[in-house]
């Protein structure tokens, strides 16, 4: 394993426990996010470009937007159950 | 349950799992190792027999390409339902709703944001038989211009230009679009998917043949069924936090 390798798997390994440890549900959607862009490095540096792309796009666009978008209804529903 | 029992319970188990995971981590095959020769001939067989140079692409949309279709229909399915499950309970109506993004900040970097991914998201799905990319995250990246449409505009804006009456279309038209291009290759006395035009120069965007159509229906399909499931939990929120209630 080439150093460069070693530490992409680092911050993997490291990322994955901050998601779960996360108690916030926005910084959590953020650390998701985080950590989808650590595996893209991974995937980089194991050559596997298209892989990467994939991860790209799924997992810095397409959930952390779903999740933050579903946290914010929750959200607002509970401001407005509060309030009236 | 009490505390000492609930531990006693995870230890067995994280002890259970640990020691699973260690058996499977020592049986795997050494780093780097390849035993299947599917890769190899593919990565061989590729250039010559469908004149596309990212071989990955020409799996997807070419040798797997009626895979790729399930996927496709998938993603269809996954943004059908959430239309169909949000749109039945939806309270309030967004209709004359204003929620402007008054930061100057916000609007200049989502601006820019919508013009990058618009030019990117083309090129990666234009290019996604000779560098890494293709349909899907070509999509993907598409559907990210209207998000940054929503996030430097207003949602009007976004409501106007990705509403369901466009996004419904574009991403019925690339479902469809991926089979009928199939269908049309048993015009020609050919398989289901089979490529039915010129293969075209590798290493030029020509190259391909009706794989290009597939990839751009693909590309079409993603990009509409992201706006539908984004633009349907978004309307949601919108209605929710500022729309009038209509029951």
């Amino acid at each position: 394993m080439v150093p460069l390798q070693l530490v992409a798997v680092l911050f993997v390994g490291l990322g994955a426990p901050a998601v779960v440890l996360s108690r916030d549900l926005v910084k959590q959607a953020i650390a998701v996010a985080i950590y989808g862009f650590a595996l893209v490095v991974l995937f980089l540096v194991y050559q596997a470009p298209d892989v990467a792309l994939s991860a790209l796009v799924v997992g810095s666009i397409a959930l952390p937007l779903v999740l933050v978008s579903a946290i914010a209804r929750v959200a607002a529903q509970g401001k407005r159950k509060g309030t009236s | 349950m009490s505390r000492p029992v609930r531990l006693g319970m995870f230890l067995v188990g994280a002890l259970g799992l640990g020691a699973l995971l260690v058996a499977g981590l020592v049986g795997l095959p050494r780093f780097g190792d390849y035993p299947g020769p599917y890769g190899d001939l593919i990565a061989q067989l590729a250039v010559p027999q469908r004149h596309m140079v990212n071989t990955v692409t020409a799996v997807v949309f070419d040798y797997r390409g009626f895979d790729t279709m399930g996927e496709e229909l998938l993603l269809f399915a996954a943004a059908s339902s959430t239309a169909l499950l949000l749109r039945e309970t939806r309270e309030h109506d967004t209709e004359d709703l204003v929620a402007a993004v008054r930061s100057d900040a916000v609007r200049a970097a989502g601006g820019l944001g919508a013009i990058v991914t618009l030019v990117v998201g083309l090129d990666v799905v234009a290019h996604g038989f000779i560098t890494p990319g293709g349909g899907f995250q070509g999509g993907v990246l598409l559907a990210a211009t209207f998000v940054f449409l929503f996030i430097s505009t207003e949602y009007r804006a976004f409501a106007r230009l990705a509403p369901a009456t466009y996004a419904e279309p574009v991403e019925s038209l690339g479902a469809g679009g991926y089979a009928v291009v199939g269908l049309a290759a048993l015009v020609y006395g050919l398989a289901f998917l089979e490529n039915f035009i010129g293969l075209g120069v590798p290493g030029r965007l020509s190259a391909g043949g009706s794989a290009i159509l597939v990839n751009w229906c693909a590309g079409l399909a993603v990009c509409g069924g992201f706006l539908v499931i984004f633009g349907e939990t978004l309307q949601e929120n919108m209605a929710e936090r500022y729309g009038r209630s209509t029951r």
